[in-house]
């Protein structure tokens, strides 16, 4: 078990975990459209599956949004 | 430096209050060159905030006539302009709450080939657009010719921002490529409550105002976002990122790049 914030709550989760699993097990809305940051930095979509969270990690999940002139 | 008249004094006197403002900051923000991107629902109130504000000079990009489906929150633009250019429009009322701005208008398609030349001009860049090639268009060309931008998108009940200054986290550190085309949903597509482009356009042209002033802390380095569903902000620390493809070490993005448009966009361009 370990303690991460996920955009900004806490979230308990079994280990291992890689950021791959974490999305699809908070069922993230249409994670095509999600930019990963973790502790403040950006993690390459390619490294979602290689990259294991450890307790007190902090995980934000970006959407891209368009908006504006149209 | 511009001087402020004795009329200038009366119109600006809520500015000029503000200890952290007075007359110099005005002075700065009379002086300032703003070039807004997008005529739309971000463009519409950062054009207005900036026109009543005293920005010395507006430019306003924008290819786009006024429809029927934008007047529901791009609140420069009248029933009566259906069918106008966007840029003329938003030219109209920006001239009207404000006679001593100058305005630029350019009625053209922004690319990688006239970008850095309409940049060059002005201090500060805000993005009202609402696709990601330009996005990321404008994010590179900014990141190149060093200038600092307002970057905003909205969706939904949705919105975000941050602001760029050179050496600060840029959108490609943030969100490294654009996605898949299709993938996204913009306002033509997904919807979004009108008053929330006055809530991330008006935190863009505060940003602008702060930036051209000097005053307080920009949103460098951090992205602000809120739902107003439930009317939460908060605000996410980003960095600078050592493998951003355009501002970090071993950049891959040297050119600039037009990115493909999804079709929903195009047919929504009229292109």
């Amino acid at each position: 078990m370990a303690q991460l914030i996920v955009n900004g709550k806490q979230q308990e989760v079994n280990l291992p975990i890689n950021v791959a699993e974490l999305i699809k097990e908070n069922k993230v809305f249409q994670p095509e459209m999600v930019s990963v940051q973790l502790n403040e930095e950006f993690l390459n979509r390619e490294d979602w599956i290689n990259t294991s969270l450890k307790e007190g990690d902090v995980i934000d999940f970006l959407y891209f949004m368009g908006g504006g002139s149209n | 430096m511009f001087e402020l008249s004795e009329t200038d004094i009366e119109r600006y006197s809520r500015h000029i209050l503000l200890a952290d403002v007075g007359v110099e900051g005005q002075e700065k923000i009379s002086s300032g060159r703003v070039l807004i991107i997008g005529a739309g629902g971000l463009g519409a109130p950062v054009s207005l905030y900036l026109a009543a504000a005293g920005v010395g000079t507006i430019g306003i990009a924008d290819a786009d006539t006024v429809d029927l489906s934008n007047l529901q929150r791009q609140i420069c633009h009248f029933t009566k302009d259906i069918g106008r250019p966007k840029v003329l429009s938003a030219k109209e009322k920006i001239e009207a709450i404000n006679p001593n701005v100058k305005v630029v208008t350019y009625q053209e398609y922004i690319d990688s080939k006239n970008i850095l030349d309409i940049i060059r001009d002005y201090d500060f860049i805000v993005d009202g657009t609402d696709n990601f090639p330009i996005k990321f268009l404008i994010n590179d060309a900014c990141v190149m010719a060093e200038k600092p931008f307002s970057h905003g998108g909205i969706l939904r009940f949705e919105g975000q921002t941050f602001t760029h200054v050179p050496g600060s986290a840029c959108y490609r550190c943030l969100f490294g490529f654009p996605p898949p085309p299709n993938a996204v949903p913009t306002c033509s597509q997904a919807g979004v409550l009108g008053a929330i482009a006055g809530m991330l356009g008006t935190i863009q042209a505060a940003e602008t105002l702060k930036f051209l002033t000097g005053v307080g802390e920009l949103l460098t380095n951090k992205l602000l976002r809120f739902d107003a569903k439930t009317m939460r902000f908060d605000t996410i620390k980003t960095k600078k990122s050592k493998q951003c493809p355009v501002c970090g070490e071993h950049p891959t993005v040297t050119t600039l790049i037009d990115y493909e448009q999804t079709v929903c966009d195009l047919a929504s361009h009229k292109k």
